[in-house]
């Protein structure tokens, strides 16, 4: 069974997590064989990464590492902080081993107050991913303060996009999974 | 190399080691009591000292899925067990643990074992154990390089006067009882990185390479930055040996090799670190330029004497029972090593044959 993981990067608002539940909800809904898992950083206490084994990390941080790793697919929501990721969202990362994402699906939610903002994903995430060996979906979904109306996404474009970005997910999941199973077999 | 009881004209060493993985079979989920485990490790020695190999050793892991935390103990036992085979630690974790101690307890079974014992000293690749045995795992690096220098100093000396920062002071101390031969060889275990090579280099301390996989002459950048460290602070990197440490397997042919071997393997990589080995790096082992040796017999003796031109070192030692491998897979393995492996490397390392 896929294991999905959405992460919504940030402690501060309401909006990342709003778009990485309703992804969520919408791959799970799709595609009834998977097993969806939500991580909402503002829910726990994450300490900083000292470089020691994933594994060693106790405590929320720890149940955060093990979950990334054991997940076959991970959906990263992100806001903009200072024209970049949000400094918890950067510490995920930093706590992970290298090749952490290695045969891992990988897609992008991103929430902003202004369009402005919109190539942050691609240059200030998109590489981090990319160096962990994440499998990338290409596209992410790019919402605007104005999608949503009290927790709730309200534009049903990005509700459309969404869908698609979950269809792109799922396919390239398990299109993945089968080459490699193909690639090597033999072992 | 006299002084660490190597003969190079004798042709390389060969040995085996072990990190006590106590880990259920991944392919059929029977597991071992702590009990057999430790047992079979000490069979395993008796095995390799009537293969004819040069060395065994046992390595400290405190976390899960190991056997031997207590591996001087089980050092013991394997002294008693055998006669001939050199015994050491892969490695002792030094930063965790008092040198006065370490070298008590090492001194111990090299009278045990009648002059055979060794120590290598490493710093641990998982931190639970800085907890479990009282430590900060923020002075990681300072606690190794203390405790190192004390231990190398207890081997020099066997009155010692020292004072540091993680230890109480030694005023006079008499560290005893002392090896039979006035003194221990004490390595330094290094991992993939040079960082740590160019430390035993410049202390002039010999050195354990281990290496999981990845071309051969990557790892030819670590020796050389040793020898070319040791050189720089006026030591003779001649004197100082080498020893190289990785995965091995050996079946008929290299493809039964690798899938006998990859499940042990990943698993033994998934218990320990928590990532298993990617199948695509695993089956890239089979070329001869790569690090692991598993293959046929004759395919594994072209790849040991590769890398014995290439690194010019003096002990190379195989890691087998990984991952809940059954024992009676080792035992065949010791068994070609034995009859099939051994022999040739020795033939074509004696010096006279061209060997350093």
């Amino acid at each position: 069974m896929m294991k999905v993981v959405g992460l919504s990067g940030t402690i501060v608002g309401s909006k990342t997590k709003t778009a990485v539940d309703y992804t969520l909800k919408t791959i799970a809904e799709k595609y009834p064989g998977t097993e969806t898992k939500l991580i909402d950083l503002a829910e726990y206490q994450v300490q900083f990464s000292d470089g020691r084994n994933y594994l060693d990390y106790e405590g929320d941080t720890g149940m955060i590492t093990r979950a990334i790793m054991d997940a076959d697919v991970l959906i990263i929501g992100t806001p903009i902080f200072q024209a970049s990721i949000p400094g918890t969202l950067k510490n995920i990362f930093d706590l992970l081993p290298q090749y952490a994402l290695k045969d891992k699906v990988v897609s992008i939610v991103a929430t902003a107050g202004s369009s402005r903002h919109f190539l942050v994903p691609e240059q200030q995430l998109k590489p981090i991913l990319t160096y962990l060996k994440a499998q990338l979906v290409q596209n992410y979904v790019f919402i605007e303060e104005q999608d949503f109306y009290r927790k709730e996404i309200v534009n049903d474009d990005v509700k459309f996009r969404i869908e698609r970005l979950a269809e792109d997910t799922m396919m390239l999941a398990e299109t993945y999974a089968n080459i490699r199973e193909a690639a090597y077999n033999e072992l | 190399m006299n002084q660490y009881r190597i003969d190079p004209s004798k042709g390389l060493e060969f040995g085996i080691y072990t990190l006590g993985d106590h880990v259920p079979d991944p392919k059929t989920g029977k597991s071992t009591s702590p009990q057999e485990r430790i047992q079979q490790i000490i069979e395993y020695a008796k095995l390799a000292e009537q293969a004819g190999l040069d060395f065994f050793s046992v390595g400290e892991s405190h976390q899960n899925y190991f056997a031997t935390q207590a591996h001087t103990v089980v050092l013991a036992a394997i002294a008693q067990a055998t006669s001939k085979i050199k015994i050491g630690s892969t490695a002792t974790i030094i930063s965790t643990s008092d040198p006065v101690r370490v070298y008590e307890d090492f001194s111990t079974i090299d009278l045990i074992s009648n002059g055979r014992a060794e120590i290598v000293a490493g710093r641990a690749s998982r931190v639970g154990l800085f907890d479990l045995l009282g430590y900060n795992v923020h002075d990681y690096e300072e606690l190794f390089e203390e405790k190192f220098d004390l231990l190398r100093l207890i081997n020099e000396q066997e009155v010692v006067n020292w004072s540091g920062e993680f230890r109480a002071p030694l005023r006079n101390a008499k560290v005893i009882p002392r090896p039979l031969n006035g003194s221990l060889p004490i390595w330094r275990a290094v991992g993939g990185s040079p960082a740590s090579a160019v430390k035993a280099g410049f202390a002039g301390v010999p050195m354990v390479m281990a290496h999981l996989g990845g071309p051969a002459s990557v790892f030819k950048r670590t020796v050389d930055v040793y020898r070319e460290a040791a050189r720089k602070a006026g030591h003779n990197p001649d004197e100082l040996p080498v020893a190289t440490a990785g995965f091995f397997y050996a079946a008929e042919t290299s493809q039964q090799a690798l899938q006998e071997f990859y499940p042990y393997v990943n698993e033994s990589m998934m218990k320990s670190n928590g990532q298993g080995f990617h199948r695509q790096l695993f089956m890239q082992g089979s070329d001869p330029h790569h690090i692991i040796n598993a293959g046929s017999p004759q395919q594994i003796i072209e790849k040991i004497l590769y890398q014995h031109e290439l690194f010019g070192h003096q002990r190379y030692i195989a890691q087998i029972d990984l991952g809940g491998m059954p024992f009676d897979q080792v035992k065949r393995n010791i068994e070609l090593i034995g009859t099939e492996i051994l022999p040739a490397i020795k033939k074509y390392t004696k010096k006279s044959e061209g060997g350093k």
